[in-house]
């Protein structure tokens, strides 16, 4: 993944800096109850959802069970139709292969589509240094890139942003980008959006070559899937000269007949309606169009060798885990320091970047195992027991695995834990009532050490006969 | 070895000997077939999409009110579409697409009018597919305001038919009442780069 995030803190530095931030706090709380409620309606519209969700959950295992087959399927059907396939192993790569395409057409803007994958490669700075600029199209996208700010929301990028910080980025800086904004912008999200069309009429009518991802790519036709809102998506997709679409290996579906549960699984857990706007599907060149595609590793086959770990692949990038997260809703999306943010975020990131830096190997503790991720997760990914995977996988301190070893050693032998608890209840006057001293502290931040009784319960039972005395 | 090389053999060995997987398609595979023009009709209206529902042969009539109504008098007509459709118009501009129009020349249309391929009650959804009266994607997405003529045999109950009806090699586009975001505090907001105003007549 992009060296963007590199060097930053761990998760709860992180999170104690976001909590504070009462602004940030406040438009959470609305932005995930809001999305929250609408996801629920019309979930719940549908009778038939929870077999929805298996179908869902088996193609994507399916898809990732023979996902050699279904790449070389992608790649004959795309060539066939017109289309130039490439193969990126990692985000290097990726960027090399489109800044080269971008400068085969002699172009020096490109106009994108909101896509994650090309966040986690970096392709923007990647493109900057070759002397391209790309112009961010979706609104949410547009307001973090004017504000040089980082995604916080898979689905809602600006969702820590409310209307009047929007509408001070837009004066200040859409000038610096292209047409400015009117000078008696209101913070009427109405006035917003027909500034930020305003903003980009003309560069979409003018921009030669387009940039996107791909929610699903069909192997049995090649074809490629896009779901979006606002048109954006279709102006990049339609009108330039020449398309090129980076997409992770594992948005792959076996067949066409499949889009008959993702198109239904995906806007109502994303959007939360019962389908979003505009979905765009093409197969190849189309329509007089130079397509490429960008077939990208990046991790990905790591993540597939783990067992457990490898159903974080079924993920569509729906967001709702997002929504119902208590830790998200405290914290924002950038305390995962990651534009994969959220529950899913926790277990894609460290999956996909391993978990040598201090942030990676804490995200799989930001979360309060209460699983409200995996109860809405359109493709049934048991995001606790992926946590929970890692958690054991992640390094531990020094001070931390003696405790345990300790812990082991007590608890294995009842003799031990007798005597153990005795010898506690003798010396209890010299415990610290709040925090531990030494390598103990950093578990006192939180809690406070419980009290020590002054006798166990072993003894209590010994002593009145399990309470008859 | 090649990129496209290592990574298909890195993805046998992750995948050598997981198990097979079976996939079970219990959900529904139709919608309801009683009152599904009705249900069009209310779920393309949901999303403030402005809706007509009109016997067949007021479909002329209807289609001169929806366009003398917004005052559109130079609208974009893609090949193959009806011209009974047009019958009633008076003094209508018609922009063919033939040769292509520039994209310059689609923002400064008035509107356009086309058919559809499919459309699916449940979700309130008009598909496209570049055939006849629909012309290329880029007709339906320039001009600011679309009028969309659907015929209720055309209408499906759900999702599913409508994939099975579809051909996927066809470009497709999928139209759920007009273009909008919710990127602004997650309230909804019709109209942003697509078609601002999106009109629907149904003939039954």
């Amino acid at each position: 993944m992009s060296g963007t995030f590199l060097g930053m803190p761990s998760f709860p530095k992180n999170a104690e800096k976001a909590l504070q931030d009462s602004q940030l706090r406040y438009n959470l709380r609305k932005a995930t109850h809001t999305i929250r409620a609408k996801r629920a309606t019309v979930v719940e519209e549908l009778p038939d959802w929870l077999e929805l969700r298996a179908a869902g959950k088996a193609i994507k295992d399916e898809t990732l069970r023979h996902l050699d087959r279904y790449l070389l399927q992608v790649e004959e059907a795309v060539t066939k139709a017109g289309g130039h396939v490439h193969w990126a192993s990692d985000a290097d790569e990726a960027n090399e292969i489109v800044t080269g395409l971008v400068r085969a057409t002699g172009q020096t803007e490109v106009v994108k589509v909101k896509s994650m994958v090309t966040q986690e490669i970096g392709l923007n700075e990647a493109l900057a240094k070759e002397g391209i600029t790309a112009y961010e199209t979706d609104l949410a996208e547009l307001i973090v890139q004017l504000g040089d700010d980082w995604p916080s929301h898979i689905l809602v990028p600006a969702i820590h942003r409310n209307r009047s910080e929007i509408r001070e980025i837009f004066l200040e800086h859409m000038a610096e980008w292209g047409r400015p904004a009117p000078d008696d912008l209101g913070d009427d999200p109405r006035m917003l959006a027909d500034a930020a069309r305003l903003h980009l009429r003309e560069r979409f009518l003018s921009t030669k070559v387009g940039i996107s991802g791909a929610n699903f790519v069909i192997a049995e036709t090649g074809t490629l899937v896009v779901l979006e809102s606002e048109g954006n998506g279709r102006m990049c997709l339609t009108l330039p000269e020449t398309l090129i679409s980076v997409v992770g290996i594992e948005k792959l579906l076996p067949t066409w007949r499949d889009l008959e549960v993702f198109l239904q699984l995906l806007p109502r857990s994303s959007t939360g309606e019962r389908m979003n706007p505009y979905t765009s599907m093409w197969t190849g060149a189309t329509e007089g169009q130079d397509f490429h595609l960008v077939l990208l590793d990046n991790g990905r086959t790591k993540v597939l060798a783990d067992e457990i770990g490898r159903q974080a692949l079924r993920c569509i990038r729906c967001s709702a885990c997002l929504n119902v997260c208590p830790v998200y809703e405290r914290v924002g999306g950038h305390a995962y320091g990651s534009v994969y943010p959220g529950p899913i975020g926790a277990i894609l990131t460290p999956q996909l970047r391993g978990m040598e830096s201090p942030l990676d190997a804490s995200l799989p503790y930001a979360s309060s195992l209460c699983g409200a991720c995996y109860d809405v997760c359109p493709v049934a990914i048991d995001i606790p027991e992926v946590l929970v995977h890692l958690r054991s996988k992640a390094p531990h301190g020094p001070a931390e695995r003696l405790g345990l070893k300790a812990a082991g050693w007590v608890l294995d032998k009842p003799v031990r834990l007798e005597r153990a608890q005795r010898l506690a209840t003798r010396f209890r006057g010299l415990v610290p009532k709040r925090r531990l001293p030494g390598p103990g502290a950093a578990w006192t931040d939180t809690r406070d050490v419980p009290p020590v009784p002054e006798e166990s319960f072993r003894d209590w039972w010994d002593r009145t006969e399990g309470g008859s005395r | 070895m090649s990129s496209r090389d290592q990574i298909l053999s890195r993805i046998r060995s992750a995948v050598a000997g997981a198990p097979e997987v079976e996939i079970s398609r219990s959900y529904q595979t139709s919608g309801q077939e009683a009152g599904r023009v009705e249900l069009f009709a209310e779920r393309v209206r949901d999303y403030r999409a402005i809706v007509h529902v009109v016997p067949g042969d007021e479909l002329a009539a209807t289609v001169a009110r929806a366009l003398s109504g917004r005052g559109a008098r130079r609208v974009v007509v893609p090949g193959g579409l009806p011209e009974g459709w047009l019958a009633a118009v008076p003094g209508l501009e018609r922009l063919r697409d033939d040769p292509p129009l520039s994209a310059a020349e689609l923002d400064a249309a008035d509107g356009v009018i086309t058919g559809c391929a499919a459309g699916i009650a449940e979700t309130g959804t008009i598909v496209l597919d570049a055939g006849p009266g629909q012309g290329r994607r880029a007709l339906t997405l320039v001009p600011d305001y679309h009028l969309c003529v659907v015929s209720a045999d055309q209408i499906v109950g759900g999702v599913p038919e409508a994939v099975a009806r579809l051909d996927p090699v066809r470009p497709q586009t999928w139209i759920s009442g007009p273009s909008a975001t919710s990127d602004i505090e997650l309230n909804r907001v019709e109209g942003v780069h697509g078609p601002r105003t999106l009109e629907v007549i149904i003939t039954r």
